[in-house]
């Protein structure tokens, strides 16, 4: 049993815009990797850093949301490649969920399985909430798996997520090896009977 | 009611319902490249899992290959080190690999169809997004991560959930100078970079029907750019011919039983479909990306956006797209200074775009300060080429002929963009930073249209280019 995903709680940064992908998430040089670890470090680099590698003004590079641990994002988040880069980057950053109008399909059955919550919402609750905390950047934030909400300070919003998601996450079945494997002779049943490309 | 092929594809390869709801759907054929299956293989060791069916996966090697020599070790140490694992890999699990020594290497989604490993009725499974491609053969062909790849290597299935399928038709005729990259480029501007989410695209309609199997893999190749993980064409007689003989394609009775079992899958007549949208042939025009996202497109006679025209909530985006592209608001997009020309990738890389991109090129030259490189999707394709000549036409118009692989399509190789270099490219992005450089600038295009811009040095419309209707010998 992986652990359950009920809520994540922290602080939040919002990286605004849509149709953001994944070779911005993660540049293609990053990918030249036989393992995922210190991708955190590639994590929207070119957005983030000058080719000379001084800093260029990113809501990442503001020290005040160092440690954040939802990210607040805009529609079409992670559009493009189906490259699990992205996702680990994110996660090996210290994010555990991320808040947005919407999300492209692969990048997000990437990142539910490395139990990232990606959750959807309207886009006035995602701005306003992209307010508060740049009044307030120690703001905290819960993503409420469960309840399906979003709640901070006094207020709440509705937020979406596919029933399936939502019950790998909550019931700590995210990576899906453990019941695929399960399946055992129902596999053999279909590989007997599905053709396979052969060499003749 | 009848039933879509992804239904009915849907159905025989569903093993059972997991717990969380989702399907576990078998996956008749799996393809493997360098760049998201190393970590795949880790985590099998990890687990202490076998590949549970080495025979349905086969490898390749495209994203880091070099494209100017094959010498090993690769001077990138890390493009080299990411072959050696792979080598390993395949070797240690017993999997098929078309390795750069093969004579059968190329970009996975141009080797696959080119093997007749790709076959209609299968799910296809690739850590790659483009995988859609091989929809083209009525194929539901999945783009994955590298988790999954883990998960079909380990299991030969994968946690999936059910789409809902999108009728695109497409009816009419192409006018003289439109080709199937400029079809799929106007479908993602009309419907959008996320039109697509949720859905499977199935294509039809007159012109689906007219065109070749390189055409429709040329469409099915960007459905993802639309949003759609899936596109397919049903399978016809266009498609058991292109299979037909193919080293990996089912030979003597056990072909005529496939190519029965083939047409019992094509969408029923009377097949439901959650969504139809109908697109007229005649209103396609030759279409060319201004911004930074495959759907920021206009026709090649259309100037860009100026934002001052568009409701403020969409202003943000166009000025951050003109931006970066270096346009000025409402500017012709013919005319605009062209460094470079890229002729390749798993969109535009197959033997009919070099043949039609030869046609138009052939005794004409580069302009000068234009760098134009011309990559075959594989190994075959170049031998095609060097068989028929094109190769000859390229090199002797002076652009730089080169080896299989997916190139300065996503720059993991060394061939890139430098600086703000502005790309003519038949690839599939135009996003920031794609072609390897954070300041690079792509225009994503037809073949052809490609050409035009090589020789012309700026973004040109090859119908005046080259004459209008002008299809030499085709």
């Amino acid at each position: 049993m992986l652990e359950p995903i009920r809520q994540v709680t922290g602080r939040a940064v919002y990286v605004p815009g849509d149709d953001i992908d994944t070779d911005r998430i993660t540049p293609a040089r990053y990918l030249k990797v036989v393992t995922f670890d210190g991708l955190g470090e590639a994590l929207f680099y070119d957005e983030r850093f000058n080719p000379d590698g001084s800093e260029k003004p990113h809501p990442l590079n503001d020290p005040r949301f160092k440690g954040a641990r939802i990210m607040l994002v805009g529609a079409n988040f992670g559009c493009g490649s189906s490259r699990e880069h992205s996702p680990q980057a994110i996660y090996r950053a210290g994010f555990r969920a991320l808040i947005g109008q919407s999300f492209a399909e692969i990048f997000f059955g990437n990142a539910t399985t490395l139990s990232l919550a990606c959750v959807s919402a309207a886009k006035e609750d995602i701005l306003a909430l992209a307010q508060a905390i740049a009044q307030d950047p120690s703001l905290e934030v819960t993503v409420d798996v469960e309840r399906l909400e979003v709640r901070y300070r006094d207020r709440s919003f509705p937020v979406n997520l596919p029933p399936t998601a939502q019950k790998a996450l909550v019931e700590g079945r995210w990576d899906p090896i453990a019941d695929l494997l399960e399946a055992g002779e129902l596999i053999d049943q279909a590989a007997a009977r599905l053709a396979k490309a052969v060499r003749s | 009611m009848g039933k879509s092929l992804y239904e009915k594809v849907w159905e025989s390869h569903a093993i059972r319902t997991l717990p969380n709801g989702q399907t576990q759907l078998f996956i008749d054929t799996h393809l493997i490249h360098e760049v998201t299956s190393p970590q795949a293989f880790g985590m099998l060791r990890d687990l202490g899992l076998k590949v549970r069916y080495p025979e349905r996966t086969f490898a390749t090697v495209d994203h880091i290959v070099p494209t100017h020599s094959l010498l090993e070790p690769f001077e990138d140490p890390q493009a080299d080190e990411m072959i050696r694992q792979l080598r390993k890999n395949v070797q240690e699990f017993g999997i098929t690999f078309f390795d750069v020594t093969s004579g059968q290497q190329g970009i996975v989604h141009v080797i696959g169809p080119e093997q007749g490993i790709t076959q209609p009725g299968m799910t296809i499974a690739c850590g790659d997004s483009h995988t859609s491609t091989h929809g083209a053969f009525g194929a539901i062909a999945f783009g994955i991560g590298t988790t999954q790849v883990r998960d079909v290597l380990a299991t030969q299935t994968m946690a999936v959930s059910k789409l809902k399928v999108r009728r695109i038709n497409v009816n009419g005729k192409l006018q003289p100078g439109v080709y199937a990259k400029d079809v799929i480029l106007h479908i993602i501007r009309t419907l959008g970079v996320n039109g697509g989410l949720g859905y499977a695209y199935e294509y039809g309609g007159s012109v689906f029907e007219r065109f070749s199997m390189e055409e429709r893999m040329t469409v099915c190749n960007m459905s993802i750019e639309g949003g759609a993980r899936i596109g397919y064409v049903n399978p016809d007689q266009t498609t058991f011919d292109y299979l037909k003989g193919r080293p990996y394609a089912p030979k003597g009775a056990a072909w005529d039983e496939a190519v029965a079992r083939w047409k019992a899958l094509a969408s029923d007549p009377d097949a439901h479909y959650d969504d139809v949208v109908n697109i007229q042939g005649e209103d396609i025009p030759p279409t060319v990306t201004w911004g930074i996202n495959p759907g920021q497109g206009c026709a090649i006679s259309d100037r860009v956006p100026d934002p001052a025209q568009y409701p403020e909530a969409q202003r943000a985006s166009l000025e951050e797209a003109l931006a970066h592209m270096k346009l000025r608001p409402g500017q012709p997009i013919k005319g605009v200074k062209v460094n470079v020309a890229f002729l390749g990738s798993c969109t535009n890389g197959r033997l009919s775009d070099f043949r039609e991109a030869a046609k138009y090129l052939k005794g004409r030259k580069v302009a000068p300060g234009v760098r134009a490189i011309a990559v075959p999707g594989s190994q075959q394709v170049a031998k095609a080429c060097e068989e028929e000549g094109i190769a000859d036409i390229f090199r002797e118009a002076g652009f730089e002929w080169r080896g299989a692989g997916c190139s300065m399509c996503l720059a993991m190789n060394p061939d890139r963009l430098v600086g703000d270099e502005l790309c003519a490219s038949s690839s599939n992005r135009n996003f920031k930073g794609r072609q390897g450089s954070p300041l690079g600038r792509t225009v994503l295009m037809s073949p052809v249209m490609v050409v035009a811009a090589a020789i012309t040095g700026e973004i040109s419309d090859a119908r005046e280019v080259f004459g209008v209707g002008e299809r030499v010998g085709a």
